[in-house]
């Protein structure tokens, strides 16, 4: 119970403090309608019309990777510079119930990326916001940012470990966006990204929209997207642990 | 002579200054590897969704990434100043506007160029696009004065760093917008008219089209037109930037907000 009461209060904090800032407004809503745009024109040139959904949900979960890679690949990063890493650490509960609501809040503020594209995609490009799967899409979202937070977490507790994690986070927004089929079908890429697909959360996230979304079964993707979540989590918290013990052990933790 | 030397080696020492990206841990993902993979996802969008040649995405690409160094160089390389709280001391001085800041230019036009040119020639390479040996000087040629007008831009962007504090969020919209405007990715016939109105007065369409052209085989001569055109246009906005931070300097001063970050 206190733990889902930190978690809880942890996510309010951040979600809150996240839209606050300008940056992350911009990955999160501005970033993706442009994305959005560009690709409804090219599908429209290309007069295929029926894509349009897939693509703003696509360009929907570009924001929601964007928001996650920049926030949790920096989380602890900026922690260091605030001044407040030292207390987050040495507070009662463990390191990692303190750094799993930053990372969860930062895919939730991609929701707002999600809404953007689709309401973007309905005012100007005539996309049409008929979800086939309530239910199922409902859950999905959850499921989603959930997947992506955790796997937020792994950013976080490795990209620590190199100085510059906002290079590092721009290096891997692009790469992640191909590779996980996010506006261009898998089945284009060379093989050998399929694997690389399957292990990233996007992939499933995006799977499990599209299929509740434009009908079909999202059920396999959701459950794909929780255990890869569950996955993320127990290597996340051998990363933090050595992480912690590694800054412990040569006073490093507050050296920016 | 003194203006000469503040604008050829106080243009470059302050870009080595302020321009962190120098160091190879943030320049090789940030200018390296991100444009391919740009290139690399429009290209895919582009088969995926069944619109124009990989050579067409390659080329608007390779060309319109050179922005990201326009924009965020140029913007640090003026606005920077005033983080280091070192603007103060540098408007103090009697150097000469005019080789103050349009010396800080000259470093960021050469960076985007081989931004550009590194890129479009590593994705062709990667893609299997052959581009005739005899156009590249001539593409070089189209990419200097894209990236010469696309700094313009960055002027301006630093006249408004000076000013206001989210300086990488107003560039990073602008990227975005380019990305759309330019033609790197949309043919500018395909816009609507309104947007095709502002295609044709902004930085990198005409370069990027100048660009296509040749690559297709056209000689210098037949895209000289669009590579006038877009030296006007790098001509005007620098016009515009400089007189802009010339205003915002005198706006600081008046209002006493010179080091006011």
């Amino acid at each position: 119970m206190r733990t889902a009461r930190l978690i809880w209060a942890g996510w309010k904090f951040h979600v809150k403090s996240l839209t606050l800032s300008g940056f992350f407004i911009l990955t999160s809503v501005i970033q993706p309608i442009i994305f959005a745009s560009v690709a409804y024109f090219m599908f429209k040139a290309g007069a295929r019309p029926g894509t349009l959904l897939y693509v703003a949900l696509g360009a929907g979960m570009m924001g929601i990777w964007s928001s996650t890679l920049f926030g949790s690949g920096g989380a602890i990063q900026w922690q260091r510079w605030q001044g407040t890493l030292e207390y987050c650490i040495a507070a009662p509960p463990p390191f990692l119930l303190v750094i799993v609501p930053l990372t969860l809040a930062t895919a939730t503020i991609g929701l707002y990326s999600l809404s953007a594209t689709l309401l973007w995609g309905w005012l100007f490009f005539d996309v049409p916001l008929n979800v086939a799967h309530p239910v199922a899409f409902v859950v999905a979202l959850p499921a989603t940012v959930i997947g992506l937070g955790l796997l937020g977490l792994v950013l976080a507790s490795s990209f620590i470990l190199y100085r510059n994690a906002n290079a590092l986070s721009n290096l891997l927004e692009y790469p992640v966006w191909l590779a996980t089929g996010l506006l261009v079908s898998l089945s284009l890429l060379p093989v050998w990204v399929g694997p690389i697909s399957w292990v990233l959360a996007p992939t499933w996230g995006v799977n499990a929209l599209r299929e509740s979304a434009i009908a079909g079964n999202a059920w396999p993707e959701i459950g794909m997207c929780l255990l890869l979540g569950a996955v993320y989590l127990v290597i996340g918290y051998f990363l933090l642990e050595h992480f912690e013990r590694l800054a412990r052990e040569r006073a490093t933790l507050s050296l920016t | 002579m003194t203006s000469l030397r503040i604008f050829f080696i106080g243009g470059l020492m302050a870009y080595r200054g302020l321009i962190n990206w120098l160091s190879p841990w943030i320049f090789i993902p940030t200018l390296v590897v991100a444009p391919i993979f740009q290139i690399l996802l429009f290209v895919f969008i582009g088969r995926s969704a069944g619109v124009e040649s990989d050579k067409f995405f390659v080329i608007g690409n390779a060309v319109q990434y050179a922005s990201i160094p326009c924009l965020f160089s140029m913007t640090n390389a003026i606005s920077g100043e005033r983080y280091q709280q070192t603007l103060a001391y540098l408007l103090v001085s009697p150097a000469g506007r005019l080789s103050l800041f349009l010396g800080r230019a000259v470093p960021v036009v050469v960076n985007a160029m081989f931004v550009a040119a590194f890129s479009l020639v590593v994705t062709s390479l990667i893609l299997g696009i052959s581009i005739p040996p005899t156009t590249w000087p001539a593409i070089a040629l189209a990419i200097a004065v894209s990236a010469f007008a696309c700094t313009g831009l960055g002027l301006i962007c630093a006249a408004i760093g000076l000013r206001v504090r989210e300086t990488a969020v107003l560039n990073n919209v602008l990227f975005g917008l380019l990305l759309i405007f330019t033609g790197a990715n949309v043919a500018v016939t395909e816009l609507p008219e309104w947007m095709q109105w502002i295609s044709n007065r902004i930085p990198l369409t005409h370069g990027i089209q100048a660009a296509r052209q040749l690559a297709d085989g056209a000689s210098l001569a037949d895209v000289s037109g669009l590579i006038a055109t877009e030296f006007a246009i790098g001509i005007v906005y620098t016009v515009v930037g400089y007189q802009a931070i010339r205003l915002m300097e005198r706006e600081s001063r008046k209002r006493a907000s010179v080091q006011v970050a």
